[in-house]
């Protein structure tokens, strides 16, 4: 081999199209136009998308695999909550003990009003339906802030009876509404979000609303309760529930979603707004329960919601 | 191309996608967790030049859309990350990267693909954050990126370059 066939094998390898560097054009240009046709196929498409079979598809293959990581990281991800100091467990002790001695004091004169409410309640709900019915769930993955929408994927799919648009709970309250289905997965959109509106109803005074997420879901993240009547009289520390209805809304009735922390009125628009601080957390969602009409068949027993542990 | 290395990266592209979703959240700063699989992009734009980073960029995009807890319109994180692998591609290759160069390109990969995504959610009325809020998300995004490269980005450098066969040196 000369030194002038090696010149000619390296100005060979050097070729355009070989060059790492020096990427061919139509590949580039081809692959802009495939993220524009799939971003139109599926902007245009909205929920009856083509991609809407591909999402499933991904969905049911990687489902397992976060729930298999899920359950592995449980145990590490407690972790952090060993190295608490003593004074924030003090603390903590003392908050408790402040907020036992306040429900002790609320709880003796709740038992009349309790017993008359329970006596309505049954005679209410008796008629229909006894409670509502759950299907237990946990949380196996989180959508990245990234991707600047709040969702969860919980591990019951439509083999546990799950459907699009049922509510999800928490032992704290809402947690949002069912979106999409998998087999054994279903991706949630938390009350959180900011495309998230929610029918609210203000306890003390039955005033309705629409409450919108903003997006956060830090420890300082709150929903903005619109109030549909501006005259209305809401309180900080009033409690507001979902104003929904059994079987047509995405929403069942009287699931408590948050307390209003600020009430803020805008004369010119003729609007009341209110801050609502949910009950869930939603950093930390792990087990949570989707509520599921009456009749439905699910491989998972089905809590009824007064006797969630 | 080989098919050994097409399975590894689709492989590390999987666990990339699983990590980010499903055990780092337990350690994220305000829901912001690590781009894992800009990191494996970067990664195979600074072994593989950037037609081969652009083509895994999107492919590894497109799986971020369709995953479970994405609720978005398909093909934006595809675009994202096909933007990254280029942008990563075009890194001289001739030398091997120093540290300095890895988080440099980790950084400038982290804003162009975050903010590509931003930007085309606000063009297509998908998202309503505000730019307040996308300007705090990237910047945590680029500062999670930044402190995970030195681990990751290495690790998949030399497991691609046991992959590659020899080249020839020039």
């Amino acid at each position: 081999m000369d030194w002038n066939s090696l010149g000619r094998e390296r100005r060979m390898r050097r070729e355009p199209g070989d060059d790492p560097q020096r990427p061919k054009g139509t590949v580039v240009l081809a692959l802009l136009l495939a993220c524009a046709s799939v971003m139109t196929l599926d902007h245009v498409g909205g929920d009856d998308s083509p991609l809407e079979g591909a999402r499933r598809v991904v969905g049911e293959v990687l489902g397992p695999v976060e729930t298999a990581a899920a359950g592995a990281i449980e145990p590490l991800a407690a972790v952090p909550d060993y190295f608490r100091t003593r004074n924030s467990l003090r603390d903590d002790v003392e908050r408790l003990e402040k907020e036992k001695a306040a429900l002790a004091a609320e709880n003796r004169t709740a038992g009349l009003d309790r017993n008359r409410l329970a006596e309505y309640d049954a005679l209410a709900a008796g008629a229909e339906e006894s409670g509502r019915r759950v299907v237990p769930a946990r949380v196996i993955a989180i959508g990245p802030a990234q991707s600047f929408s709040r969702t969860v994927t919980i591990d019951a799919g439509s083999s546990s009876g799950i459907t699009p648009d049922l509510t999800v709970v928490n032992r704290d309250g809402l947690i949002g509404r069912v979106l999409r289905v998998t087999r054994t997965t279903a991706t949630v959109l938390l009350a959180a979000d900011e495309q998230s509106v929610v029918g609210a109803r203000v306890t003390s005074s039955m005033e309705l609303g629409f409450l919108r997420g903003t997006g956060d879901i830090g420890n300082d993240g709150l929903l903005e309760l619109d109030l549909v009547d501006a005259g209305a009289v809401v309180e900080k520390g009033d409690v507001v529930t979902t104003w929904g209805s059994d079987g047509s809304g995405p929403y069942v009735p009287g699931v408590p979603v948050g307390e209003i922390v600020s009430v803020s009125s805008s004369p010119r628009e003729t609007s009341l707004q209110a801050q609502v601080r949910p009950f869930a957390d939603f950093t930390a969602l792990d087990v949570v329960g989707v509520v599921v009409k009456a009749g439905t068949r699910s491989d998972r027993g089905v809590l009824n919601a007064e006797e969630k542990p | 191309m080989s098919l050994a290395r097409n399975l590894t990266l689709a492989l590390l592209v999987v666990v990339a996608l699983v990590l980010q979703v499903s055990v780092f959240p337990h350690a994220s700063i305000e829901g912001v967790v690590p781009n894992f699989v800009l990191l494996v992009v970067v990664a195979a734009g600074l072994v593989h030049g950037a037609q081969h980073a652009a083509v895994l960029g999107f492919c590894a995009g497109l799986l971020v859309d369709l995953a479970p807890p994405a609720e978005h319109v398909a093909g934006r994180w595809a675009l994202a990350l096909m933007i990254a692998g280029y942008v990563a591609g075009r890194v001289r290759q001739d030398v091997r990267p120093t540290w300095g160069a890895v988080a440099l390109t980790v950084v400038a990969c982290s804003f162009v693909s975050s903010s590509v995504f931003a930007l085309s959610g606000l063009v297509l009325g998908d998202s309503a954050a505000s730019v307040t809020e996308m300007l705090r998300v990237i910047g945590y995004g680029m500062a999670w990126d930044l402190l995970l490269a030195p681990v990751v980005v290495p690790a998949v450098i030399v497991l691609l370059r046991r992959l590659t066969p020899a080249r020839v040196a020039w």
